[in-house]
């Protein structure tokens, strides 16, 4: 399969198999006018199968969701058709609205204008800050 | 300026510091009943409560204080659709310190991230009491003399029960303290607070389906009531709230230097029959916390006795 090169934009590499077109949707990918290449289950020698997502286009990312959603994913940033900077990401340690918590007795079910916190526990679980709910 | 909205809010030498105060108290009222004079305690209940409303009430009335609040959603601002916010930004100007109660996990946190004045948590849903837990803990040092090396016994609802999870998180920084879990299925503890605060430090621990079995071991027996605000299906409370019984008859399977705790109301998981026995000490419990609450709110306004 060939997918043409990117001049100006990244690539999030390393995305954890099967979770790419939800992170497409999550990062607004999906309202872009420019090249978008979402690519599943590609062999990798380090993971087995991974997805990659290539964008054609030099817009801001939220780091933190794609932390969250595949932890030890690469953003690889592209300039003029050169590699110019690689960000390894790391689970972030807190979320801002980014998911929201399920639990019908939480605060945030009724507050209005709440911010949606998680933060992660030593265990590497996200718990609402509010009701300390697991995310799902 | 400070907030308790979980027990760990508190290092174990401010709940040593509390305890000390709260004894101070009980054996010199006298030296105490104008601490708190021209100070403001708002007592804002969006959920019934008896003990932990009147307890707060009582604790800044004999510190020589006033009161205001309200004890019901019903009666406040929230029943036209106010935020915690909005609500708790107004009252912080009103009040010099907040007790809040509220159905919804999280409120008094966020009370606490808007308001301009100390926030004490007087219960959120099934997650956080700590006014409860420091009487526990009082109570348990009045009757006990320790808090290390005990055996604790908690038994009913430890899904739901927010003084359990408190309870637990409180006395696991206790050396050679070990827990017997006692529930049914349904109702056991959440695996989250049993991983953090039991296996993650090591605690001995093990759990029970019956009560019979295991209250023979126990130094302290916390009975629970299942409460049937906290189920969404009423069958389930129907078929769960009979589970444990305390009886004169179980009783005499424990130790004679067992104590009996509950953090009330009960319904009928402790027979009244039970109520003569020394080892009994809920209603005791819930004398100290009247305590317990005078010296936290003078902690967190900062006052002294002379």
């Amino acid at each position: 399969m060939n997918i043409d090169s990117i001049k100006n934009g990244f690539v999030i590499d390393h995305i954890t198999a099967g979770r790419a077109m939800q992170l497409y949707r999550m990062l607004g990918l999906d309202c872009l006018q420019c090249c978008v290449a979402v690519i599943q289950n590609v062999p990798s020698a380090k993971m087995g199968k991974k997805d990659i997502i290539k964008v054609d286009s030099s817009i801001d990312i939220n780091l933190e969701l794609i932390g969250f959603f595949s932890p030890n994913a690469t953003v690889n940033v592209i300039r003029e058709g050169r590699l110019i900077d690689k960000k390894h990401i790391d689970p972030p340690e807190r979320l801002e609205n980014i998911i929201r918590c399920k639990n019908p007795r939480c605060i945030t079910t009724t507050e209005q204008e709440i911010k949606h916190i998680f933060v992660r526990s030593h265990s590497g679980e996200y718990r609402c800050l509010y009701c300390e709910t697991r995310a799902n | 300026m400070r907030h308790i909205i979980n027990i760990l809010d508190l290092s174990v030498e401010e709940i040593e510091e509390l305890m000390d105060t709260a004894d101070d108290i009980l054996a010199n009222p006298g030296r105490y009943n104008e601490v708190c004079r021209h100070k403001i305690l708002a007592t804002l209940f969006f959920e019934p409560s008896t003990r932990t409303r009147l307890s707060f009430e009582s604790a800044m009335l004999s510190l020589g204080g006033q009161v205001l609040g309200f004890s019901d959603s019903g009666s406040s601002s929230s029943a036209k659709g106010e935020s915690v916010a909005d609500t708790v930004a107004i009252v912080s100007g009103y009040a010099d310190i907040i007790a809040m109660r509220h159905p919804k996990e999280g409120a008094p946190l966020v009370a606490s991230m808007h308001s301009r004045v100390p926030v004490i948590n007087a219960g959120d849903g099934g997650h956080y009491h700590p006014t409860q837990t420091l009487t526990d803990l009082l109570t348990i040092r009045h009757e006990k003399g320790r808090f290390e090396n005990l055996t604790v016994g908690l038994c009913g609802d430890l899904k739901f029960g927010r003084p359990v999870h408190s309870l637990i998180e409180a006395m696991s920084r206790y050396a050679g303290v070990k827990f017997v879990l006692i529930s049914p299925e349904e109702l056991k503890l959440p695996s989250f607070v049993k991983q953090e605060f039991i296996k993650d430090k090591g605690i001995e621990y093990r759990q029970s389906r019956s009560l019979d079995d295991v209250i023979g071991d126990l130094d302290i027996l916390y009975m629970t009531r299942v409460q049937k605000e906290r189920f969404f299906n009423e069958e389930d409370y129907l078929r769960l709230k009979d589970t444990y019984i305390l009886t004169p008859e179980k009783m005499k399977l424990a130790r004679p230097d067992m104590i009996v705790m509950h953090p009330l109301p009960r319904v009928n998981e402790i027979s009244t029959a039970v109520d003569d026995d020394p080892r009994a000490c809920y209603f005791r419990q819930a004398y100290y916390g009247r305590f317990v609450r005078m010296a936290l709110i003078m902690k967190l306004l900062g006052v002294h006795a002379e």
